[in-house]
Parts: structure tokens; sequence; C-alpha cells
């Protein structure tokens, strides 16, 4: 194949052949970022809970009127749930993975600092590893003794009475990292709130975070704390996946039967939490999607419509061609050769503005650098879509018989 | 003249009806996705407060100098937040339409039914123009008046969630709260008011907060019964005194600004009067560094304080790029197009048309594409937009409103930019001379 010719054609249409290389490397550059961005907001939806995910049920409840004696109710309640058949284990938490705010506090690895050393979520209750599922991977579980009401240390808090606190900790893997990277964590100390010391007595191997997952996922903390039923704590039941509906729909009733005075406020499967959880990423993702389609179909659009047009201008010289001896294959290899050429160009060019993009990003927003792995991927999408998009209009100039070239315009 | 150019651009685009309705349909389906695309995503990235976000202000001053913000900060900024000395200097001298010092309280509220525990809220001490300058929503009572703050009033504006806990629900205006022991007058229920992102305070909540905005208190009362700040405290160096005093006198920074200002002059009037106050201040020796103020609007502070996911604005970027590329792709084919009518030009010249008439031939045509497909255009984004309805959850689609000054400026855009691409074509054919063209045929 004479490439020579090719290049004669196109420099008598520079411009327009510059607009139609700038269209091709707008999409590429434009496809690259939008697919980066579309694999982060997944890379961010496929955060690892670490639990049990789809065996749980969570319940969160509000009360009407005085409730004495919360603890002792509270405690009631998860016996009552427990007893509930295909119930596992139930517990109480102060907040869930996902389940979108948390309380969370600093850490200092010396209390003299003047920064934190990092931000991690707490997580108060009873049970928590075997209901929720959670893998212990190095140290100890709590032992019952350790565990305090969280209104005594409430009251412990205000008098100054640091014994009633707990000290003993239970930290992510990866929070042991970011403290003391390298080293066995057990039996180190942290601060908390500068003057409090936490032993850390175990790891376990991942708890993410309710939220801010950006500002570390999986940094969490677990407390040897027992909570009473208040504003904003969950019931957590764990059961086999298919019993789910039925569970909860028989917690509720149970509950509703020891005590009618209170207001579902929220319940579901945990599945459910994750999925709304990530409800804005997923409609971010979905738009990003439709936009990179609708800018692929324009370009492909773009390329028919040129190529047509230059199918039609140039149906005389077709006709001189196919006179002078050149097969339909030819002529359908000149119009394929014609548009390689042209999106390689583009290609090269988008590439390039793909790296310039997301230089800018990296230096405005703080994004991680574009895979080079996005770049041959990118490459063979984009000559793809061109050879589609030129089909069409080469085999209409193959199918130019040679007769047109014996006529008069 | 202009009739007669119409109706040749009609001729001309008749003449290949299907290149024509290609290139009306990409200017359509441009103006459409990206119009579409970005109300989603400027739905999603979430202004707070959009109708009033370009008014309102954070102040900075740069009480620690270079050595303060050595580590890390970017642009050499001054402190987020102020100390407050001088929060309560600027609330004394009162140069904006509405402005509020605040910071975050976390008391706890020992409800009115004796049978019930003291509960830990959460809240902010504010000075009574907060609410009018954020249109906080009241579902009873109001806000305390401004002698609320000069007389330090004990007090108190609860959250619907709160007024549900304690109240029952029921109107709670003039009951009595007992927060941190002492008794509070409930002035006014806010209409279940929790902001996300809680940007009046993002110093102190990182922007999303756990906690609810449970309650109100003026800033003068809370500072007058030492409730101590349940925020961020930064210090620069470590404060002389103890306590919360002790950190009232110290150069720490933990209290929240924000100033609205109506207009352009306003906002450099207050610049100025920022200005003014550094200087007045340095030459009574507190500071010996340049003056380093800075006075965002809301959005520019979000973003400077990193609330505003980033990517959310990077895919604004990418509605917008679809729209560019569908333009060049317009313009490449009316370029093909009109390159190819050189002849015609030849003839028209020969036959005694000026250059510029010329000109306004292929404008007018070009115009009438661009015209056309935007207007095809704006159908369609009404159609996406009732489309997103479906597709996306209702919280977000609610949000996605089209914003009718951007959809005008996309049109005149469209129209514009297949305009320039009528023009090189008309230029170049323009240039050469009559003889030659008609010659060549």
């Amino acid at each position: 194949m004479e490439i020579k010719p090719i290049f004669a054609t196109l420099g008598r249409h520079k411009f327009t052949v510059c607009l139609l290389i700038a269209q091709i490397a707008l999409t590429c550059a434009i496809v690259c970022n939008a697919i980066f961005l579309i694999s982060q907001r997944l890379d961010r939806m496929a955060v690892s809970s670490g639990m049990a995910e789809h065996e749980l049920v969570y319940m969160q409840l509000a009360f009407i009127g005085a409730r004495p004696n919360a603890m002792a109710r509270t405690q009631a309640d998860l016996s009552a749930l427990r007893e509930v058949p295909g119930v596992q284990s139930a517990m109480i938490i102060n907040h869930l993975p996902l389940s979108g705010s948390s309380s969370n506090s600093s850490l200092w690895l010396d209390p003299a600092q003047r920064m934190e050393t990092m931000s991690a979520t707490q997580y108060f209750g009873e049970n928590l590893l075997s209901t929720l599922g959670v893998q212990l991977e190095a140290g100890r579980e709590f032992s019952p003794e350790e565990y305090r009401d969280l209104d005594k240390i409430d009251k412990a808090l205000q008098t100054g009475d640091m014994k009633e606190i707990p000290s003993a900790v239970l930290i992510t893997r990866t929070v042991a990292d970011r403290l003391w990277p390298g080293q066995s964590p057990l039996g180190k100390q942290v601060f908390i709130g500068r003057n409090f010391a936490l032993t850390v007595v175990g790891v376990v191997k991942g708890l993410a975070r309710p939220n801010q997952l950006e500002r570390g996922a999986q940094y969490s903390l677990i407390h040897p704390v027992r909570l009473s039923m208040s504003a904003g704590s969950y019931y957590v039941l764990r059961c086999a996946a298919q019993d789910r509906e039925r569970v909860l729909k028989a917690a509720l009733a149970k509950l509703n039967a020891l005590d009618p005075n209170r207001i579902v406020l929220d319940k579901g499967s945990w599945d459910e939490m994750r999925y709304n959880f990530f409800r804005n990423d997923r409609a971010m993702a979905g738009i990003l999607v439709g936009v990179c389609l609708a800018l692929l179909v324009v370009t492909a659009l773009g390329i028919v419509g040129l190529a047509s047009f230059w199918v039609s201008q140039r149906n005389r010289s077709i006709g001189v061609r196919r006179a002078l001896g050149a097969t339909r294959g030819h002529i359908l290899n000149y119009f394929q050769t014609e548009n390689f050429l042209l999106t390689s160009m583009g290609i090269v060019l988008g590439m390039l503005l793909a790296y310039a993009i997301n230089l800018f990003l990296i230096v405005h927003y703080e994004l991680p650098r574009l895979p080079l792995a996005y770049f041959p991927v990118g490459a063979v999408l984009l000559w793809c879509l061109g050879q589609a998009a030129v089909l069409g209009p080469a085999l209409r100039a193959a199918a130019v018989p040679p007769v047109v070239a014996t006529r008069s315009v | 003249m202009l009739g007669y150019y119409l109706d040749l651009a009609v001729r001309s685009l008749k003449r290949s009806p299907g290149l024509t309705a290609l290139m009306i349909l990409i200017v359509g389906f441009g103006v459409a996705a990206s119009m579409t695309s970005y109300s989603v995503f400027r739905a999603v990235s979430g202004d707070p407060i959009p109708w009033k976000s370009s008014r309102l202000f954070v102040p900075q001053i740069d009480i620690w100098g270079p050595r303060g913000h050595a580590d890390g900060s970017s642009d050499n900024d001054p402190p987020d937040a102020m100390d407050y000395t001088d929060a309560v200097a600027l609330m004394r001298d009162h140069r904006g339409k509405y402005q509020s010092a605040m910071y975050r309280v976390s008391p706890s509220v020992v409800p009115p039914d004796p049978h019930m525990h003291p509960i830990n809220v959460g809240g902010h001490a504010v000075y009574s123009e907060f609410f009018a300058m954020l249109d906080v929503p009241f579902q009873f009572g109001g806000a305390w008046g401004a002698d609320g703050d000069a007389k330090h009033a004990a007090a108190v504006v609860i959250n619907s969630k709160l007024n549900q806990k304690l109240f029952g629900g029921a109107n709670s205006v003039g009951k009595t709260l007992n927060i941190d022991g002492k008794d509070y007058r409930v002035v006014g229920v806010l209409n279940n008011w929790n902001p996300k992102p809680t940007f009046f305070d993002v110093v102190n909540t990182g922007g999303f907060t756990s906690g609810q905005e449970d309650m109100f208190l003026p800033f003068t009362r809370a500072i007058d019964v030492g409730m101590s700040n349940d925020g961020n405290t930064n210090c620069s160096e470590v404060p002389k005194g103890s306590g919360f005093v002790g950190l009232q006198q110290s150069s720490c920074v933990w209290i929240a600004y924000m100033v609205q200002l109506e207009d352009k002059a306003a906002v450099s009037a207050y610049k100025d009067y920022l200005d003014g106050y550094f200087r007045d201040q340095k030459a009574s020796g507190r500071f010996n560094w340049a003056l380093n103020n800075r006075l965002r609007d809301l959005p520019a502070w979000l973003e400077s304080e990193h609330v505003v996911p980033s990517d959310t604005k990077i895919s604004l970027l990418v509605a917008l790029g679809l729209l560019v590329a569908c333009l060049v792709n317009t313009a490449g084919l009316l370029l093909a197009k009109f390159l190819r009518r050189s002849s015609e030009i030849g003839v028209r010249r020969a036959l005694g048309a000026p250059r510029m008439a010329i000109y306004v031939q292929f404008l007018v045509e070009a115009g009438m594409v661009g015209l056309t497909g935007g207007v095809l255009g704006l159908l369609l984004t009404w159609v996406g937009i009732h489309g997103v309805n479906w597709v996306l959850p209702k919280e977000i689609a609610s949000l996605a409103h089209v914003d009718l000054s951007l959809l005008a400026l996309t049109l005149v855009i469209a129209v514009v930019a297949t305009m320039l691409a009528g023009l090189y074509p008309t230029f170049r054919a323009s240039r050469v001379q009559p003889a030659l063209q008609l010659k060549t045929n």
C-alpha cells in the first residue's frame, strides 16, 4: 500500500484534517481520563468492609417517653433477639461501616506532638468480632471484665476517674501499619485526646469506617465499651444470607412485643446500607460512562460524515483509479489506511493531551497518576472505532464503478 | 438581503440533507449531553446554599506570620480559623450586612422529664445574625434579637430532632432547658436543619460531621459561662494561660467566622477594612510580617478546605470536554462542506459580489446549523433532565436543575463556534481571484 498518495490527498485538506485529528485527540484524552475517574469510583465502591457482609441485618430504634434502666432493657432486647430462629449472634453497636456518620478521635503517638498522628473511627459494642464476622489477625479479643458501660465512662470522664475508662483497644491492620510500620503493635501505646493512653491488645484484619473513606477507609479502633440503646446506635443480627428478610421481620415483631413504645428509624440488611452509601458514586460513574459513550458516538459520526463527504467528492478519481486497474480491495484499503493514519495521529496527540490533563489534575486536585496501561487500551479502542466508522463510506467508495471515469461532470 | 442569504443557506443545506442532519444532531447532542451531565454533577457536588453562596465570605487574617504556616500548608495560607481577640474585634466593628463568629460546643442537656438521662448534644455558639445570614428555617419561634448578643442572653435555639426528644415535638418556645446545669429559654425551634456539608463551620467539623446540630446559643453567653469548644484548636505556640480562659487569651485559632456581603463594592470595602485592621495591629506591634489576608467566598472557601470531592470538579470538565468535542466535530464537517464551494464563490465574485457579501452568506448558513442544533439541544436537554428522574436516585435527580443563563451561554457558544468554522473556508475562497476559480472547473 502506497502511503504517499494518501498524504498528498490529505495535504489538500489540511485544515479539515487538522480538525479531525483534533477531534480524535480530544476524544482520546477525555475518554482516558474519564475512564480513570470511573475506575476510581469503582475502587471506592469496592471497599472491603472487613465483615461478613451478606449475613447482617440491622435495626435503628427510637423510644417514646421516659426510659429508665436503659442498660437492663437493652440486654433484655438482645437476649430476646438471640432467641429469634436463625439468629446466630446479636449485638448493639454505635455505628456500622458505611452507615454514614461516625465518631472519630485523634490519635497521638506522643502527646507532646503539635499535630495528631492520625484520626480513626471508634467502634463500641460487645460481641463485635463474632457478630460482624471481623477477623482477628493477631493478639486477643477483649476479656469480659475489660468491658465498661458507656454512661459510666461519661461520668468518669467528668470526674477524671481514669480507672473506669477501658484502656485496651483493638486496631485494624491498616492502623497498625500507619502507627508502627514494620513492628508488632501488640502491647504498644497510643494516646487518644492527648492525655489518655490506650494499649493495643489485638489486630483485626479490617473494619471499614462509617464515612470519610477518603481519609483512610480502614482507620478504625474497637473499644471494650458496652452500650445501651440510644439515638444513633444499631441492633445488629447475624444470620444466614437467605434468612435475612425473615429474621428481620421476626426480630422487629419480637422487639415490639417486648416494648411497643418505640419507633423504627431505620432497618434493613447491611448490603442495602452499602448500596445506599454508594448511591452518589454509582450515579456519577453511570453518567461518566454515558458521557464517554456519547463522546465515542459523536466522534464516530464525525468520521462517518467526513469520510462519506470525501468519498462523494472523489467519486471521479476513484472511477479513474478503478479504470486504470485498481481492484475494489485497493479502494477499500485506501480509505481504511487513510483513516488509520488520521486516527494514529489523533491518538498520539490525544495521549499527550491525556497526560497533560492528568498532570494538571494531579497538581490541582491531588489525583493519582494515570496508569500507563490506559494508553494502549485507549489507542486500540480508537483504532477500532475509526475502522468501524469508515467501513461504510469505504465500501461505498469501493462500489464506485470504473465507468464513472468516462462521464463528464 | 438577509432573507436572500437565508434562502441560499436552506438550498445549500438541502443539497446534502444527510450531512446537514448529522451536523445538527451532533451540535444538539453535544449541548444536551453536556448540559444534562453538568446539571447532575453540580447537584451531586452539592453547593449547600446555592442561592447565596457567592455572597457569603470567610475572612482569614494572618495572625501567625510565616512561622505559623511553614509546614505543608499551601500558598502561604493564613490560619483557617480565628483567635478569640480578632473574632470579637471583627464582630464589634460589624462591617458586613450579617456576620457571625461561631464555635462548636458539645454540652449536656438535662431533659425536663425527670425520668430521662442527661444527654450529650452538639451545636454551635453563634451570634444572632447567623440565622438570617444562612436562611435557617424555623419551625417555631425565631432567633434571639441583636440585644440578646449584647445582653449575653440565656437563650437557645434547638433543632426539631432535639425538640422531638425533649418536648415530644410540641411548640417549646418559652420553655426552659437545662444546659450544662444552667437554665436557658428556648426561643426558637429549627425545621430539621442539618446541612451537608456543614459549610458554616468547616474548620471544626471537617465539612461532614457525624454530629447533629442540635442547638445554637449566644456566643457571648457561651463565653460567659465558660462552655469550652468541642472543635479543633490549632496553636502556633503553647498558650500561656490554662483552660478555656487561657485559650481565649492565646493566639490559638478555634473560631469560625462568616460574613455576608451584598455586592462587589461591599466585598472590596470589607477587604480594605480587613487590611486596615491588620495594619493597625501591626502598627501597635502585634505583628511584624507582611499583610497576608484572605477573603474567600463560600465555594472558594469550601474548595480551599477540600470539602467538595475533587473528582466532581473534574467531572464538570469532562462534561465541558464533550461539548468542545461536538463543536470541533461540527466545525470539521462544515469546513469540508464549505471548502468544496470555491467555484460557487468564484461565480458570485465574478458577478460583482464584494468579499463582505460572501462572508455574510456563509456565516448565515453556518449560524443556521448552529442555531438549529442548539434548539434541538434545548429540547434534548429537557428530555435528558426528565430522563435523569427515572435513571438516578430521587434525591439527586430532584437537585438536577438546568441553569438558564448557562443554557443560553451554551446556545451562543454553539452558534459562534459553527460560525467560526464557516469563516475560514470563506476567507480562503474569497482570497482567490474569481477568474481562477471559474477557470479550474
